[in-house]
């Protein structure tokens, strides 16, 4: 059973999760009292400000939760497979190729539907362009699938440059917006959402798995676990979530990174305690992220990938010094 | 007495480079062996091969009578564990953590840690005198403290068969002395066994009874140790003069300076 340390901490991390979804009920350019945000939400009165709530507020609330807890969930898995605690979701180059897919069919002025599926189109195609650059005869090092990720995550860079480069100016701001990763347009929580479910679920099963995997990939072999079914399905699934996260949001930054460390530095390197709980507050950073990127300059609306960047750097900072001085 | 293990032609290559061909290895309970030879001689590549954390190499490795190619990783890792030549300190996990590890082929996919586990485990830490650092994380420990965590994760595994690579790295004279003899009462019984790589002949003299020595370019010898205890085999294995001296503690070998 999970020491009472660790239920502590999934409990506070399922209240951070609460809170944070009200909050982001609450906040808004529109000011709706909160015993109306509650009756707006159970009921439907036809009014403006049910509409609010129903229809704005709790979708983009609910994707921002999907998206960040992908992310999160992701990266948790990736720091795995690569076996490096500093390891980020979009370091094997899926969200540059989603980045640049979605930057081409905006400069091919193409309608806004498009993005969804070009944005799975290129994530998926730059995961299996770096499996299959990866997939050597015999083995498959972590330090050769991050170097082929860097490099391939490079390449889209330049790509991603070139796209801006020769737009015109009237489509950069939204460009830019998608390249720092934007909720403004994300109200379709439902796949997000059950890829989270199917995610976390599929994970878990192997939580126990991955605590091991971080001791290495030979003592795993010993200790009984078919490691190479396990990169399999570490790097797919970490890529699927990836792709989930930024085919609904961009790319957003640091949620990935930073989630699982602080869980680990909270005292869970269980992966039966860590998945959960990495999954769960990297949901409720970005939804409280994403409420303030709306609220802060309010009416006008930051892309959320500010903010956590802002908020990431500091804190990414502050792990690495730690780390050096323990 | 049925054989715990047993190779039949095993050939091992590396790079095309051939380690030892044709191997025919047969380790009966209670057998303690030292596996021997040079640097690059093919020592790990080979328990890697024993203990089927490589691709099946030509030839065939039973364990306990059956096929090792045909054992599911998870039955195959509750028979035979094995000691790595090369720590890992993971993400930093604690002492306590990583011991319990050990008990991860004997669980089902969703369990967790049963309470005669934890009881296991504990028993292991206080086996290596490690109660004290139980709780310490990985990442704060000597490199001498890390192999003694790892020897009672494999004592904690409980397989018939130890596979031991370097066993003694890090480890001080006194602790190397205390760990193998700890190693010689837990993975040698009359059901189990256990094989070590290791440098000093010294030690692989007094603790193994069983020596098997690889050349260095695919030859091999193996058998008691009393017959291959031999300057002149060693002094060609290793290709480098070793002289045998008499001891009251048994023989003592020496290298050339």
């Amino acid at each position: 059973m999970p020491s009472q340390r660790h239920q502590l901490l999934l409990i506070l991390v399922l209240l951070l999760a609460i809170a944070s979804l009200t909050a982001a009920l609450l906040v808004g350019s529109a000011r709706i009292p909160p015993d109306e945000v509650w009756a707006h939400l159970l009921g439907n009165d036809g009014s403006i400000n049910d509409r609010i709530i129903d229809q704005l507020r709790l979708p983009r609330a609910l994707t921002a939760f999907a998206v960040g807890g992908l992310l999160a969930l992701a990266g948790a898995l990736i720091q795995v497979l690569l076996r490096n605690p500093l390891g980020d979701p979009y370091i094997l180059g899926v969200s540059g190729g989603a980045s640049a897919a979605v930057l081409s069919c905006m400069l091919l002025a193409l309608p806004g539907f498009w993005y969804t599926p070009a944005a799975a189109v290129g994530a998926l195609f730059s995961t299996l362009l770096v499996f299959g650059l990866t997939r050597s005869a015999d083995d498959w090092h972590a330090d050769r699938l991050l170097l082929t990720g860097i490099v391939v995550a490079a390449g889209w860079s330049a790509l991603i440059s070139f796209v801006l480069s020769i737009s015109p100016s009237g489509q950069l701001p939204g460009m830019l917006f998608w390249l720092m990763g934007d909720l403004s347009d994300a109200n379709r929580p439902v796949l997000p959402l059950s890829l989270l479910g199917i995610g976390l679920t599929l994970a878990y099963l192997r939580a126990r798995d991955l605590n091991i995997a971080t001791q290495g990939l030979l003592q795993a072999a010993a200790l009984g676990i078919d490691t190479r079914r396990l990169r399999l399905e570490l790097y797919f699934l970490s890529a699927l979530l990836t792709a989930g996260a930024v085919t609904s949001a961009g790319a957003i930054g640091f949620i990935g990174l930073i989630t699982p460390h602080l869980i680990r530095r909270l005292g869970a390197s269980d992966h039966r305690i860590l998945l959960p709980a990495a999954t769960l507050s990297g949901g409720s950073l970005l939804v409280l992220a994403d409420s303030a990127a709306r609220t802060l300059i309010s009416p006008m609306q930051l892309p959320v990938g500010v903010l956590t960047a802002m908020i990431g750097v500091p804190v990414f900072l502050f792990l690495l010094h730690g780390r050096r001085q323990a | 007495m049925s054989r715990l293990l047993e190779t039949r032609r095993l050939s091992v290559s590396i790079g095309g480079q051939p380690l030892c061909k044709e191997l025919d290895l047969q380790i009966m309970p209670g057998q303690s062996w030292a596996l021997l030879g040079r640097n690059g001689a093919g020592k790990t590549t080979l328990i890697h091969h024993l203990a089927g954390l490589h691709r099946p190499a030509p030839g065939t490795v039973f364990v306990d009578g059956r096929d090792l190619a045909q054992i599911a990783p998870r039955r195959r890792a509750q028979l035979i564990g094995i000691l790595l030549q090369h720590s890992s300190r993971g993400f930093g996990a604690n002492v306590i953590d990583t011991v319990l590890t050990g008990r991860h082929p004997h669980l089902p996919t969703l369990a967790w840690e049963a309470s005669s586990d934890l009881e296991i485990a504990r028993s292991c830490i206080q086996t290596l005198g490690l109660e004290e650092l139980s709780s310490r994380s990985l990442d704060t420990l000597s490199g001498g403290e890390l192999r003694r965590v790892e020897i009672a994760r494999l004592l904690a595994q409980q397989t018939r068969i130890s596979f031991l690579d370097e066993p003694t790295n890090h480890l001080d004279l006194a602790h190397q002395a205390t760990c193998l003899r700890t190693l010689q009462t837990r993975c040698v019984s009359p059901k189990k066994a256990m094989l070590m790589v290791v440098h000093d002949l010294n030690l692989a003299y007094r603790i193994c009874d069983h020596w098997l020595i690889l050349n260095g370019d695919g030859s091999w010898q193996s058998g008691r140790r009393e017959d291959l205890a031999d300057p002149g085999a060693l002094s060609k294995a290793y290709g480098h003069p070793i002289s045998r001296l008499a001891s009251d503690d048994g023989p003592v070998f020496l290298a050339q300076l």
